[in-house]
C-alpha cells in the first residue's frame, strides 16, 4: 500500500483534533470513554500514513512541506512546514507505532481513572508535540515541539497532583529540562546569528559547506577567524539534547518521572521524548561536526552515563526506576554512538545510534508497560523486595517481560545485541582510526562493554527476582486491582480502607484475606498490544539485518556526513571488528545472565552474602550516589538560602522604600496638621504675616532696583 | 483747589490711612465678637480708601477716587452679605463667639 506523500502533512494534526476531542471529553462526563478511541485512531492513523508514504520517501523527493507562514516579520520568516526525509519516517515509525500500541495498553490500564479523558488529551497532545518536532523543517519548529514535549511530560508526570511526590517529579523534570532547553535556544539564536536562516535544510547545506571547506583547507576549525562563534553552537545544542535525553548532568530528573502513570514512563520516558536529544545530533550532525571537539565530547558523556546510571540501577529495589536508570544508560549508548562519528574517521553516519533508538523504543516500553501489569495487579506494589515468584500467577507477563529483558540485555540474535553491537563496533572502529581522540574511543569501547555486562546482570537480577523462587508477594496500597474502583493513588478513602496491609508483616494470606490476589491483566486490552511490541523486540534486529532498512534511510539523510571511499582490507577490517564485538558483546550478555541466575535464582543466599560483603557499595549505589543529596547541598540549599536573603532584602529594602515614599507625605502633613487651628484669628495672623512679608520683599526688591 | 495737596504733604494722608489700616488688622486679629471682626475689616477698607483718595489728590487725576467708588460700593453690598452671614451664624450656635466655629481644626 503506498500513499501520496502529500499525506504526511496529516500526521501532526490528528492527534491534535484527537487531544481536543479530549479536553471536551474532560468536561462532560458522558463522553468520557470517547477519549481513549480517539487518541489510540488519531496515532494509529498517523502510523498507517507513515508506513503508506515510506517507499516514496527518498532522497530526492520534495522534502519540504508547507502547512502556512508562521512567523513574519520583515524579511525574517518562519513556515509552518514539514521537513521529510527518511530519518524523519525512521522516528516517525517510533512515535506513531509504539505510541498506538501504548495507547492502546492504556486504555486498559488506566480505566476507571477518574483523569481517564485527562490522560488521553494529554498524550494525543504529547503525540502532536513529538511528531512536529521530527518533522519540522526549522530550528523554531523544532524548537515548539521540543518545548511542547517538555510540557506534556510535565502535565503526564503530574498526573496524580494531588500525591506531592508526583508533582515535585513533575517540576523537577520541568526545571531540569529548562537549564538544557536555555541552551539550545541560545544555539538556536547563535545558528540564527551565523547562518541567516532557521531551515534545516539550508543550515544543513551550509555548515556541510563549512566543513568541506575546513577540510579541503586541512585548517583546524579554531583558524576560522571570521567566524569562531560558530564552534560554540553544537556545545550550546549539546547541553540541550543532555538535558532532554537525560544525559550527565542532567540526568537526575528522569528516575523521578517515574512518579506518572506506567503508560507515559514507557512511552516519554523510555520510548519517545527523552530520545530527541539522540534525534536531535543525528539530524544536526553536520553542525556538530563543526567542532573537531564536540562529537568525542557526545560520546565521552554517553559512555559515563551510560556506566554511571547501570551500577546505580544494580541496586535500586523499585522495578520502575530501574528500568529509568536503565533508560539513562541506554540513552548513554545512543550518545556514545552518535558520537562515534567522523567525516575524518571510519564511521560516517549516526545509524547505530539510531538504530538503538529504534530498537530501544520497543523493548523498554514493552518492559514498562509489562512492569505497569505487574504493578497493576499488585495493587501498585513496586519493591522488589516484596515479590517473588509470580511467573505462575502472570504467565504471559512474565514471558513478555523475558522478551523485554533478554533484548535489553543484548541477548544474541534479540534485537538489542544487534543494536548495541553496532554501537560497541562504531566505537572500537572509531577507537583504531587515526583519529586524534582513538584513545578515548578506545575507553569507551571498554566502558560500553563493561556497562553491555552490567545492564544484563541487573535486568535480570529484576526478572528472576518477580518471577522466579517461591511464590511470594505483598500487594501495595493503591486500588490496581480494583477495576471498579479505580487507580487513583489519591482517593483518600481508598487508600485509607488498605492502609493497615502496607506493613512489613502483611503477606500473601492477608492479601487474600482482602480479596485481594494477582492476576493476569486483561489480554485484548493488555496484552496483546504488547505482544506486538515483543514482536518488535525480538524480531526488529533480526528483520533490519535482512533489509537494512534503517541503514539505508540513515545513508539518505541527513544523520550522514558524505562518503569515505573503504578499501578493501579496511572493509574487511571493520566486519572483523563487527564480528568480534558481537562475539565479544553476546558472551558477556549471557555471563550477565547466567551470574543474574544464580544470584537471584538459583541461590539466593549466596546473593546476599554478596551484597553484605560489599554493603557500602550497595549502600552508596542504593542512594544513587548521593547525587540528590548533593544536588539539595550544593544547588537546591544555597539557592533557598539565596532565596531567604533575598525575600529579606526584598521584604526590607525595595518594600521599605515603598513603604517609605507613601510614609513621607503622610508624615509631612501629620507634622504640619496641628497648626490647622481652625480658628478665624490664626488664618487671619497667617495672611497678615504672609501679606506683609511680600510687601517687605517687594520693598526691598523695589529699593534694589532703585540703588542700580 | 487747584493746587494738590497745598497744606499738608501727601506723607499725612498715607499716615493716616495706614493707622487705621493696622488699627483695622490689629481688631481683626484681637477681637472675638464676628460683628466687630466685621467691622474691623470695615475699617481696614477705608484706610485703603483714604490713601487711595489721597494718591489720587496728589496726582491730580480721577484714578483714584473712581476706585474709593468702586470699593465702597462693593464694601456696602459686602457689609449687606456678611451681617446676613453672621445673623446664621449666631443662630446656629447661639453666640458671636468666632471660635465656636473652629471646625476646621486639624
Amino acid at each position: 500500500m503506498t500513499l501520496e506523500l502529500e499525506t504526511i502533512k496529516w500526521i501532526p494534526w490528528l492527534p491534535a483534533l484527537a487531544a481536543v476531542v479530549g479536553g471536551v471529553c474532560c468536561m462532560r462526563k458522558s463522553m468520557r470513554n470517547l477519549a481513549a478511541p480517539a487518541c489510540i485512531l488519531s496515532i494509529l492513523a498517523g502510523f498507517i500514513i507513515t508506513l503508506g508514504v515510506q517507499s516514496k520517501v527518498t532522497v530526492d523527493s520534495p522534502r519540504v512541506f508547507k502547512a502556512f507562514t508562521w512567523i513574519h516579520i520583515e524579511n525574517f520568516a518562519v513556515d509552518f512546514s514539514f521537513y521529510v526525509d527518511p530519518l524523519t519516517i525512521i522516528m516517525l515509525t517510533v512515535i506513531t507505532g509504539v505510541g498506538t500500541l501504548v495507547a492502546w495498553y492504556a486504555s486498559g490500564y488506566m480505566k476507571g481513572d477518574r483523569g481517564y479523558a485527562r490522560f488521553f488529551a494529554a498524550v494525543s497532545l504529547f503525540i502532536f508535540a513529538m511528531t512536529i518536532l521530527v518533522m519540522a523543517d526549522n530550528l523554531f519548529l523544532l524548537y515548539l515541539g521540543w518545548e511542547g514535549v517538555g510540557l506534556c511530560s510535565y502535565l503526564l508526570i503530574g498526573f496524580y497532583y494531588n500525591k506531592p511526590a508526583a508533582v515535585a517529579a513533575a517540576k523537577k523534570a520541568f526545571i531540569v529540562n529548562r537549564i538544557g532547553d536555555l541552551f539550545f535556544a541560545l544555539g538556536i539564536f547563535l545558528t540564527y546569528s551565523h547562518f541567516h536562516t532557521v531551515s534545516l535544510a539550508e543550515v544543513l547545506r551550509s555548515a556541510g559547506d563549512l566543513n568541506t571547506n575546513l577540510h579541503a583547507g586541512g585548517q583546524g576549525v579554531f583558524d576560522l577567524g571570521a567566524a569562531p562563534s560558530v564552534v560554540v553552537i553544537p556545545f550550546l545544542l549539546m547541553l540541550g539534547a543532555f538535558g532532554k535525553s537525560a544525559q550527565l548532568p542532567l540526568y537526575m530528573w528522569l528516575p523521578d518521572a517515574m512518579e506518572g502513570p506506567t503508560p507515559v514512563s514507557a512511552l516519554i520516558h523510555a520510548a519517545t521524548m527523552v530520545t530527541a536529544g539522540v534525534y536531535l545530533i543525528a539530524r544536526l550532525l553536520p553542525l556538530f561536526a563543526l567542532s573537531p571537539y564536540a562529537l568525542p565530547i557526545v560520546a565521552a558523556v554517553g559512555g559515563a552515563t551510560a556506566l554511571f546510571a547501570a551500577t546505580i540501577a544494580l541496586c535500586q529495589c523499585d522495578i520502575k526506576r530501574i528500568f529509568a536508570y536503565s533508560t539513562i544508560s541506554q540513552l548513554g549508548y545512543m550518545f556514545m554512538g552518535v558520537g562515534a562519528v567522523s567525516t575524518a574517521g571510519p564511521t560516517v553516519s549516526a545509524t547505530g545510534a539510531i538504530y538503538h533508538l529504534f530498537t530501544h523504543a520497543f523493548f523498554k516500553a514493552l518492559l514498562f508497560l509489562t512492569a505497569g501489569s505487574v504493578m497493576h495487579s499488585l495493587a501498585g506494589q513496586l519493591d522488589l523486595r516484596k515479590m517473588s515468584g509470580l511467573s505462575k500467577k502472570m504467565p504471559i507477563t512474565s514471558v513478555l517481560m523475558l522478551i523485554g529483558c533478554l533484548a535489553l540485555a543484548g541477548f544474541p540474535f534479540t534485537s538489542g545485541f544487534f543494536s548495541k553491537d553496532l554501537i560497541l563496533a562504531d566505537v572500537v572502529e572509531m577507537g583504531r582510526s587515526n583519529s586524534p581522540f582513538a584513545t578515548l574511543y578506545s575507553v569507551l569501547g571498554i566502558v560500553g562493554v563493561a556497562t553491555a555486562f552490567l545492564t544484563a546482570f541487573y535486568t535480570f537480577r529484576l526478572w528472576f527476582r518477580v518471577f522466579t523462587g517461591p511464590e511470594q508477594y505483598e500487594m501495595g496500597s493503591d486500588g490496581h486491582g480494583h477495576e471498579e474502583e479505580g487507580h487513583d493513588a489519591g482517593k483518600a478513602g481508598h487508600e485509607q480502607a488498605h492502609a493497615p496491609k502496607s506493613g512489613e508483616t502483611a503477606s500473601a494470606a492477608i492479601a487474600v484475606e482482602h480479596h485481594h490476589e494477582p492476576h493476569e491483566v486483561s489480554f485484548v486490552l493488555m496484552n496483546l498490544p504488547l505482544i506486538f511490541l515483543a514482536i518488535g523486540a525480538l524480531g526488529a534486529g533480526l528483520w533490519e539485518s535482512k533489509f537494512g532498512w534503517i541503514h539505508h534511510g540513515i545513508e539518505t539523510s541527513s544523520a550522514f556526513l558524505g562518503y569515505i571511499p573503504k578499501t578493501a582490507s579496511d572493509a574487511g577490517e571493520a566486519h572483523d571488528i563487527h564480528f568480534t564485538m558481537q562475539l565479544i558483546s553476546g558472551s558477556i550478555a549471557i555471563v550477565g545472565i547466567a551470574l543474574a541466575a544464580w544470584f537471584h535464582w538459583l541461590n539466593r543466599p549466596a546473593g546476599e552474602r554478596v551484597a553484605r560483603a560489599f554493603s557500602g557499595l550497595v549502600k552508596v549505589l542504593n542512594n544513587k550516589y548521593y547525587v540528590d543529596e548533593l544536588n539539595d547541598a550544593l544547588i537546591v540549599r544555597p539557592l533557598r538560602t539565596l532565596a531567604d536573603v533575598l525575600f529579606v532584602f526584598d521584604s526590607l529594602i525595595i518594600d521599605g522604600i515603598v513603604q517609605l515614599v507613601g510614609f513621607l507625605p503622610r508624615a509631612l502633613g501629620m507634622s504640619l496638621r496641628p497648626s490647622q487651628q481652625g480658628e478665624l484669628q490664626g488664618y487671619g495672623l497667617g495672611m497678615a504675616f504672609g501679606a506683609a512679608f511680600v510687601l517687605i520683599v517687594v520693598l526691598w526688591s523695589l529699593n534694589l532696583v532703585a540703588m542700580h | 483747589m487747584d493746587q494738590p495737596l497745598d497744606n499738608l504733604p501727601l506723607a499725612h494722608f498715607l499716615l493716616t490711612g495706614a493707622v487705621i489700616f493696622v488699627l483695622g488688622v490689629i481688631g481683626f486679629l484681637t477681637r472675638r465678637n464676628l460683628i466687630i471682626i466685621f467691622l474691623c475689616t470695615e475699617m481696614m477698607f477705608q484706610g485703603v480708601a483714604i490713601s487711595l483718595v489721597a494718591f489720587s489728590r496728589f496726582h491730580m487725576n480721577m484714578t483714584g477716587q473712581t476706585f474709593v467708588i468702586f470699593v465702597l460700593t462693593i464694601a456696602a453690598a459686602e457689609a449687606a452679605l456678611a451681617l446676613g452671614l453672621v445673623v446664621l451664624l449666631f443662630r446656629r450656635k447661639r453666640t458671636l463667639d468666632a471660635q465656636a466655629w473652629a471646625e476646621l481644626s486639624g
